[in-house]
């Protein structure tokens, strides 16, 4: 038989393990008290009691998922071969090599507190990564549907509306299928190009950071235009070179998803988007009505330099809040993914997938750990994330 | 108000259509085609003998034929077959829908009563302890997706107390049965009407007329439940309306961790065997329910509210 902490031992050194993360947090919070009459929104966090609370559980997740390597100690698929370690409670310890499963051991004898820290590294990638594209889609075309209306308007907001209609749990299941994701390979003479639906949607999508970033140079170096060329040409060159990794999986890139991570990646994106889309468009319909917007017009400014520089810098604390918002719901979504075997790989450490795999043990009280963990751990992220946008919202109504 | 129902309802017919159509089309797609004729004919098929099945079947005329084919039928009252449920859509449908309005019913009765009561509290006095303390509650209730709390419910009430049952059963309303669901779906929904309740509460307090009653002398009691109360509760009932989609995603995970066979279980069993007709039956009723609430909350506010004219 295995042997086992106490409860406060595995409570203590839970908490000492994580000792990179209480370190960073630390050092972040005291260098922000030190600058925070500079930081503008972000500094007067340290006024509100919630949002702080908000901001160190995040930061104590994004630390986690950085110092993952020191914190983790063992791999995330690495299984014990010691008998009776399979589905141990919580404390027991490996004998051959004396390590301590704090959290206990999975149905296939993995660490599952190592299990736990790499899994955030997935979920605090993949969230805000989609969120950020997300609010790219939004804002490029929620700027001109606010301020044009007109026809680009309706035809926008029905496709949104669409969107938002369409269950999100039914999208999943008919986005997510093995059968879907396959894909097809095209030959273009040149080179053979891999197409699906989730490429093509996901090829859509991230060609708007790129657009984005272009507009903002465009309409802000019209005057320098060698400043805007070589703006323009680094922007196209990264943002093209990271883009054929992304969406085509071309070699030599430096990021490439594995066909199922696209697929997640784009079922999230695609969920999220349209309620950007609404929310910066409403922005922008209440913010063109400003005298700044009118005297930028009477001075003859174009309007897409309207929309970008005058009109999106000044939506960005309603922004800002939202967005942390947003990325809690889209953690939600991603568990929801996992929930039901349809996100990422099944042996991936994602938070979804370990709660739904420890989903059977929950009905013994001896295995309750296998989902719980994972449970919490999902939970607190993103409370995390509500508490510091209910922060942000309460200091930025102050004004 | 007639042409902006009237208008509003063209548009739902629309959204209808073009949804029904890309469920249609991805359901259609080659190899959910291929899944089929392999699980209703034989698995060791050849692709050419796939491919005859196929033809035999119809599933190779063209969609859009295929697809005008299906809404004509729609519109006569045929949902067409479930070829796994081996039943007529509709009579499977709305069997499965009857079980999940009780569910619904008893989630809506403790939710939306609770989450006011809460809001109403809070919103009352802004930035008191009861405040503080409701307003970090409702926050907590938020971030706990219904595959959490249902977890974190089952252990406790149900691994480790054994107070409740951790799955749920159709038909059978008791305590013991449908707690468990209930709890956590009201939950994760309640969280939101109460801060929108809250917020909207805080409003009516900060207005003139309460502010009247009060130099008035209305002892704070009658203010609250005369002249802010019914300014409130505007707000929170297009949310309640807008809850319901919300509800439908809910209502899916919470029915397949408690393995309650109702409209949930159902959509997970269709979407999983590529079920066409079936599949189809399930997105018109949930794009069906989400577009109605939108409609209710639209006119239920322009109604409730004097102030909102509808061009």
């Amino acid at each position: 038989m295995p042997e086992y902490l106490s409860t406060l031992d595995v409570i203590l050194q839970s908490i000492a393990r994580f000792w990179p993360s209480w370190a960073a947090i630390v050092v972040v919070l005291g260098l922000g008290w030190g600058f925070r009459h500079k930081l503008g929104l972000m500094g007067r966090l340290y006024g509100s009691p919630v949002g702080m609370v908000g901001a160190i559980i995040v930061l104590f997740w994004v630390f986690t998922a950085i110092f993952a390597d020191s914190i983790a100690v063992m791999d995330a698929a690495q299984a014990s071969f010691t008998p009776g370690i399979k589905k141990a409670p919580p404390g027991v310890i490996d004998a051959p090599n004396g390590v301590a499963m704090l959290w206990g051991g999975d149905n296939i004898s993995r660490d599952i507190f190592s299990r736990v820290v790499w899994g955030s590294r997935i979920v605090l990638i993949i969230a805000p990564a989609a969120t950020a594209v997300a609010y790219m889609v939004g804002i490029t075309l929620g700027l001109p549907a606010g301020y044009f209306r007109g026809r680009w308007d309706t035809v926008l907001s029905f496709l949104a509306n669409l969107i938002l209609a369409f269950p999100v749990i039914l999208l999943f299941y008919l986005l997510v299928t093995p059968e879907i994701r396959t894909p097809v390979y095209y030959d273009l003479g040149l080179f053979t190009v891999p197409f699906s639906i989730p490429i093509g949607i996901a090829g859509l999508f991230f060609l708007f950071p790129i657009i984005f970033l272009c507009a903002l140079w465009v309409t802000r170096f019209a005057h320098a235009k060698a400043r805007l060329y070589r703006y323009l040409f680094v922007t196209i060159a990264v943002g093209g070179w990271v883009y054929l990794g992304l969406v085509f999986g071309m070699k030599g890139t430096p990021f490439q998803l594995e066909p199922n991570e696209l697929n997640v990646f784009a079922a999230v994106v695609l969920g999220s988007s349209p309620g950007v889309f609404r929310i910066v468009r409403g922005l922008t319909m209440d913010i063109a009505t400003r005298d700044y917007v009118a005297a930028a017009q009477t001075r003859g400014e174009r309007a897409w330099y309207i929309m970008l520089w005058e009109i999106l810098p000044n939506a960005r604390g309603p922004l800002i809040v939202d967005a942390c918002l947003r990325i809690g719901y889209t953690t939600i979504l991603l568990g929801t993914l996992g929930f039901f075997g349809l996100g990422l790989s099944p042996d991936s450490p994602d938070w979804g997938s370990m709660i739904n795999h420890g989903r059977p043990y929950i009905r013994l009280f001896s295995t309750i750990h296998l989902s719980l963990f994972p449970a919490i751990a999902l939970m607190s992220l993103v409370l995390g994330l509500n508490l510091l946008a209910d922060g942000l919202r309460e200091e930025s109504l102050k004004d | 108000m007639l042409t902006f129902i009237l208008r509003r309802l063209g548009v739902m017919v629309l959204t209808m259509l073009c949804l029904t159509f890309i469920v249609f089309y991805l359901v259609n797609l080659d190899p959910n085609l291929e899944k089929i004729a392999k699980t209703q004919g034989n698995v060791r098929m050849t692709d050419e003998q796939v491919e005859s099945w196929l033809e035999k079947n119809g599933y190779r005329e063209p969609l859009l034929t295929r697809y005008g084919d299906w809404v004509v039928h729609f519109v006569q009252g045929d949902m067409g077959d479930s070829f796994r449920m081996q039943k007529p859509v509709e009579e499977e449908l709305g069997k499965r829908l009857g079980y999940t309005g009780v569910l619904m019913f008893w989630v809506m009765a403790t939710m939306v009563p609770l989450a006011l009561v809460i809001g109403v509290l809070a919103g009352m006095r802004e930035g008191s302890k009861t405040d503080r303390t409701l307003s970090v509650f409702a926050i907590v209730s938020t971030s706990a997706p219904e595959y959490v709390t249902g977890i974190v419910f089952t252990v406790i009430f149900s691994s480790s107390l054994g107070w409740l049952k951790g799955v749920a059963k159709v038909g059978d309303i008791s305590f013991y049965n449908f707690t468990l669901p209930v709890m956590t779906m009201t939950m994760y929904g309640m969280g939101y009407i109460a801060r929108m309740t809250r917020a909207s509460m805080v409003e009516a307090m900060a207005s003139q007329y309460v502010r009247t009653a009060r130099l008035k002398g209305v002892s704070f009691k009658w203010i609250v439940l005369k002249h802010a109360l019914r300014n409130a509760l505007i707000a929170p009932f297009t949310v309640i309306m807008l809850q319901f989609p919300w509800l439908l995603t809910g209502v899916v995970i919470v029915e397949a961790m408690f393995n309650y066979k109702g409209f949930g279980w159902l959509l997970i069993r269709a979407a999983e065997n590529n079920d066409i007709d079936l599949l189809l039956g399930c997105s018109v009723v949930a794009v069906a329910v989400v577009l109605v609430t939108q409609l209710i909350s639209d006119i239920g506010y322009a109604v409730l509210n004097p102030r909102i004219r509808v061009q």
